[in-house]
């Protein structure tokens, strides 16, 4: 249309207005069909969009993966801003709900801001089907909200790693409520995210292996206790789950992944060690371990360690760790290795 | 600002000093007003500071513009980078809290003011305020709170936190004194208010000697459950 090209207007197929920054400010009322958004706050004019004069955080490494035992998903801590360390204690996996973290990777607040609001629509979605968003669909929600800013520098890679539990048995978990707060919930997280359900959690830091032998969902119990890697899809509908969810549009489905500047460094680790038949402990220390070597070798990662385990009774976490400690018990290693070396030699 | 642009042209030369090509100039909505902030959150207190320079490129524009913004009787703001943002940002801050005030019959927490900030950031995400910021302010339970920011709104509670044109050199420097990094065999005492004024005063001195951009006066920002102190202490103003 003449006028269209004169005035340098393009037409956006921007046809949700709850995803849109501008609605995050608070003066605009949600409305899903709402077809006449303002697109004035998000400039879509026909000129080059404004220089930024200052750099933003990037770098990071981030994995997750799925074993007999749950869900693990540790994250290193750093939060660099092109060669400054802007802080040294980010936090990097977020919890949306008792069964679903989110890693986050990619621009800091991109990360931070895209999972406050999908937490507010699992939140949402709960509320008005009366049971939760499973795994998939707050992969799927989480991926569509992110399609619309594709091409711009929008920049998210998150890893949802959650553990889909039957609707059914949802009631029951309900009828025991345990204080959350025991659990060792950093301070950090934004205090307008609220806990979605009050289920049943182990509130030691270090969860046992114990937990899974009182669980409700006997299907669940079946998934996990089987170490057979051909799964029936019924199956499937509850149990972990992984998912890599990225702001170029990538949605995958998978059993490890990691994310981040760090990543090729944690994958080395990680694919030669990773099986289904891991115990808890082994696969803490794997996760760990494979955290610390991209820490060592990477310059955008580094710190502390945030570790995370998912059960089906919901997410336990760990207690930050300082990787300095890995990196002593690692040289201690080492010497010892050395020394039992030189005394065979002598042999 | 002091990250990485690029220095030399094509041809070898400084692109400050020698012509190294044909460059197209656009209008830039930006300019760098210079400034540095500062939050200490303590046991039952919190402290923001920020030197009184407004500069640009070469030029002082004012001995006497200070970067704390007060906003509640328990909360202060330190903004930072350019001065047009900050001025229209504390703007649309203190209309946010008067509306919520109005609607709510009590006034906003430190921590939701920190919320709230975040998703004003990032509702303009794709031209964003060119504004670090850092608010400080005591939480509901009396304790001290500090929570810094992106330009774009991503933020998180810190103790003590820099922002602004000598952040780089303040922050190592806060680590290790309020932090206790990088030391070993040290007593980690907890840090009493005289204490924390007198190290965020000698913190600013140092700072004024070594960037540009910061000097003229110190304004600290005291606050407690008695309401906000105000001291002003004067800095190098060359």
């Amino acid at each position: 249309m003449a006028l269209q090209d004169v005035s340098g207007f393009q037409d956006t197929p921007m046809s949700h207005m709850w995803n849109t920054p501008a609605s995050l400010s608070g003066s605009v009322p949600f409305r899903c069909d709402n077809r006449h958004t303002s697109l004035s706050s998000l400039s879509t004019s026909s000129s080059p969009p404004t220089r930024r004069p200052f750099p933003l955080s990037h770098g990071t490494t981030t994995l997750a993966f799925v074993f007999q035992g749950g869900v693990i998903a540790a994250a290193d801590t750093r939060a660099s801003c092109s060669g400054l360390v802007a802080c040294p204690s980010a936090q990097k996996i977020l919890p949306i709900h008792s069964h679903l973290l989110v890693t986050t990777s990619g621009s800091g607040a991109d990360c931070m801001l895209w999972e406050r609001i999908l937490a507010r629509e699992i939140r949402l979605y709960q509320l008005r089907h009366g049971r939760r968003l499973s795994i998939t669909g707050s992969a799927k929600l989480l991926s569509h909200m992110l399609h619309p800013f594709k091409g711009t520098d929008v920049c998210v890679a998150a890893i949802l790693c959650g553990w889909d539990v039957e609707e059914v048995r949802v009631e029951e978990f309900k009828g025991q409520r345990v204080d959350r707060m025991g659990s060792g919930r950093d301070d950090s997280i934004s205090p307008a995210k609220r806990p979605i359900e009050e289920t049943v959690m182990s509130t030691s830091d270090a969860c046992s292996q114990d937990d899974l032998t009182d669980c409700a969902c006997e299907r669940t119990r079946h998934a996990v206790t089987d170490v057979d890697l051909t799964r029936s899809p019924v199956r499937d509908r509850c149990g972990p789950k992984l998912f890599y969810v990225c702001s170029d549009g990538t949605r995958l489905q998978g059993e490890l992944f990691s994310v981040g500047s760090g990543s090729p460094y944690a994958y080395g680790v990680l694919d030669g060690e990773v099986r289904w038949s891991l115990n808890e402990e082994e696969a803490i220390s794997l996760a760990r371990e494979a955290v610390y070597r991209a820490t060592h070798r990477d310059a955008y990662s580094g710190n502390c360690v945030d570790l995370f385990h998912i059960t089906a009774q919901g997410y336990c976490r760990r207690d930050r760790e300082d990787l300095r400690e890995e990196y002593h018990r690692n040289r201690e290693r080492v010497l010892k290795r050395g020394k039992e070396e030189s005394e065979e030699d002598k042999k | 600002t002091m990250f990485a642009t690029q220095v030399y042209g094509d041809n070898g030369k400084m692109k400050e000093y020698h012509y190294t090509g044909p460059v197209e100039h656009r209008f830039s909505p930006y300019s760098f007003n210079g400034g540095t902030v500062l939050a200490v959150a303590g046991e039952d207190f919190a402290i923001v500071a920020s030197d009184t320079r407004l500069s640009e490129g070469y030029s002082i524009h004012s001995r006497d513009s200070p970067k704390c913004y007060k906003l509640t009787d328990t909360t202060v703001i330190g903004c930072s980078g350019f001065h047009g943002d900050c001025l229209t940002l504390t703007k649309i801050i203190d209309a946010r809290l008067k509306m919520y005030k109005h609607s709510n019959n009590k006034c906003m927490t430190s921590g939701a003011i920190a919320a709230m900030l975040s998703t004003i950031l990032y509702g303009r995400r794709f031209f964003p305020y060119y504004v670090y910021n850092i608010i400080g302010g005591l939480d509901e339970e009396g304790k001290g709170a500090v929570y810094s920011f992106d330009p774009v709104g991503s933020y998180q509670r810190d103790t003590y936190k820099a922002g602004g044109s000598a952040s780089a050199m303040l922050q190592p420097l806060l680590d290790n004194q309020i932090g206790f990094k990088n030391m070993e065999g040290v007593q980690h005492l907890p840090l009493s208010q005289e204490k924390a004024v007198q190290l965020v005063k000698d913190v600013f001195i140092s700072a004024a000697e070594r960037d540009v951009y910061t000097g003229d006066a110190l304004r600290i920002c005291i606050v407690t459950k008695d309401g906000i102190k105000e001291e002003t202490v004067p800095l190098r103003k060359d």
